[in-house]
């Protein structure tokens, strides 16, 4: 019994504080998922957000994967003193320590993508410095000592790397980077090493998936240094039509390079999908209103919800909403149902572990309270 | 669907192989599938990146002298942080910086076939590596003056050329500074 305490233990949650404890569940929702992608940004009709990730390691200690937990404890504590130092800039961040976060809390904040699944599963003496808009989050102690992470709304990729960059300098004000005349920053993964740079994007393509073309343009993607994945990361499925393309290649491309390269394939991708968006309306208009007009239907009366129906019929809604062939829900909107729906998120809006069907209840139940708002 | 094979539980997988144009469709449950030895990885979802990376690690032209340089190195052992070059291979993750120096006659080919370049072009920390910084930018500016002189613009040429000398000299100072602070 105390285990289970202990794994629902809001020892440090910065979304249950005493105002939510004593308000409605309505307002625990929205600071939950309030802040994510909240507002539209550009292209948003296909690209959901854009998302600049560094990995860097300070100078003298061992990467997170081999280091023993005392060597972790001090770089957290060497974390804690550059926040300190650099207090100005990081007024506005709150640094969360996972050991004494929740697990179910844990997974919300891999659904909202603020940390890594890897993260979510070793965290001894790790850290999630977060700022107050969710914009911008540092991962301490993932695997690398130190990755900042800076995510927008839409396609955004420049003023997302300009971001983490300012974050890095900051950082870097305070600590010495293992850095490599030749080799750039040195990471615990050989496939990051260089400028440490993982640029993507969140992609809803379902237009391209529905004239089934998507499998011939993700092959090509592969070939020009892009890799693909489900929006969870490895080995995840591409569920509700939402693709994730990132670049590969990290050494010997400089930055603007790597982020102005997928931002060119971005802008093809989102001309490919309009294409395909087209196509469909000239075929069928009504068809393609319908499909939107019922998805949204299911989604306001469902009583069981499933999570991989749940995601389709967002992207049918979404689409639909983007054609014009629905009205009276946001862009922003959908965005927080991508949260809510989520199983982590479920779980702790009920504060308890819920089994598979009861989660589809839940689901269905939550869906359609945060409609009827 | 009935599983083809038990014919008891549902068919969950189905399987379309065309070999030299012919086709042949099947549908079982997953544990028959299992059995049969069908349901590989690709059924199975994740293929860890870090399988992949020392599959490509151990991958060399037979008969090249990488190979054998590989077969040298995988004893190779970090001084700092204990890791060996094999361990490394397993678990694809460098355990520090010292790593990248123990096993440095291995990774050239590594960071080739990862990234298809070893040498780093993106941004520099500037305040700890001014030195790296101006000597890349020497470097860009005597690239430069190259292709000036080719062009035969004498005059640009000079003026690189004095820009050059403003570097270097930027750069000795600086590795002073950086001697005398240590």
């Amino acid at each position: 019994m105390k285990e289970k305490d202990e794994r629902w233990a809001p020892e440090q949650d910065p979304f249950r504080d005493e105002d939510a404890q004593a308000g409605s569940e309505n307002r625990r929702l929205e600071k939950i998922c309030g802040k994510f992608l909240q507002e539209a940004g550009p292209e948003a009709d296909v690209v959901i957000s854009s998302r600049v990730r560094l990995a860097r390691n300070i100078r003298g200690n061992l990467f997170p994967p081999l280091a023993s937990n005392l060597q972790r404890k001090k770089i957290l504590q060497l974390f804690r003193e550059i926040l300190q130092k650099e207090a100005e800039q990081f007024s506005r961040f709150q640094l969360l320590e996972l050991d004494s976060i929740s697990s179910v809390f844990k997974q919300v904040l891999v659904e909202k993508h603020l940390i890594s699944p890897l993260m979510a599963r070793e965290n001894a003496c790790s850290a999630l410095c977060l700022r107050e808009n969710e914009t911008v989050g540092i991962m301490v102690n993932e695997e690398d000592h130190i990755r900042i992470q800076c995510m927008l709304p839409g396609l955004q990729l420049e003023q997302a790397w300009q971001e983490a960059s300012l974050y890095d300098d900051c950082l870097e004000n305070q600590a010495r980077y293992v850095f490599h005349e030749e080799l750039g920053y040195l990471t615990a993964c050989p496939t990051t090493v260089g400028t440490g740079l993982r640029a993507s994007v969140m992609l809803h393509l379902p237009a391209l998936v529905m004239t089934r073309q998507i499998n011939r343009i993700l092959s090509a993607l592969n070939q020009v240094g892009l890799v693909i994945q489900g929006i969870y990361g490895e080995s995840t499925d591409f569920t509700g039509n939402l693709f994730q393309v990132s670049n590969q290649i990290t050494l010997g491309q400089s930055e603007e390079e790597i982020w102005q390269n997928l931002y060119g394939v971005t802008r093809q991708l989102i001309n490919q999908e309009k294409k395909a968006r087209e196509h469909l309306l000239n075929e069928g208009r009504e068809r393609l209103g319908d499909r939107s007009g019922r998805a949204l239907g299911v989604m306001r009366y469902a009583r069981v919800l499933g999570g991989q129906e749940a995601m389709q019929l967002l992207s049918d809604v979404r689409l639909g909403l983007d054609l014009g062939l629905v009205r009276n829900i946001s862009a922003g909107t959908l965005n927080k149902l991508l949260v809510l729906i989520q199983p982590g998120c479920l779980q702790y809006l009920k504060d308890r572990e819920l089994s598979a069907y009861e989660q589809d209840l839940e689901r269905a139940a939550q869906v359609q309270k945060f409609l009827d708002c | 669907m009935i599983c083809e094979k038990c014919g008891k539980r549902s068919a969950t997988v189905h399987f379309t192989k065309v070999i030299h144009g012919k086709k042949t469709e099947w549908h079982m449950c997953e544990s028959c599938a299992r059995e049969k030895g069908e349901l590989e990885r690709p059924f199975e979802g994740g293929f860890p990146l870090h399988q992949f990376f020392s599959g490509m690690m151990g991958f060399m032209p037979a008969g090249s002298s990488d190979k054998l340089l590989l077969q040298a190195q995988t004893g190779v052992q970090c001084s700092c942080c204990g890791l060996t070059y094999a361990q490394f291979g397993q678990i694809g993750r460098f355990g520090c910086e010292n790593c990248y120096e123990a096993f440095a006659d291995c990774l050239p080919a590594l960071f080739r076939r990862l990234h298809g370049s070893q040498k780093h072009r993106g941004k520099i920390p500037l305040r700890t590596e001014t030195g790296v910084k101006l000597k890349r930018d020497i470097t860009l500016v005597r690239e430069e003056l190259q292709r000036k002189i080719a062009e035969e613009a004498f005059e640009e040429a000079a003026a690189l050329r004095d820009r050059i000398k403003q570097l270097e000299k930027e750069r000795e100072a600086g590795g002073a500074a950086g001697e005398g602070k240590r």
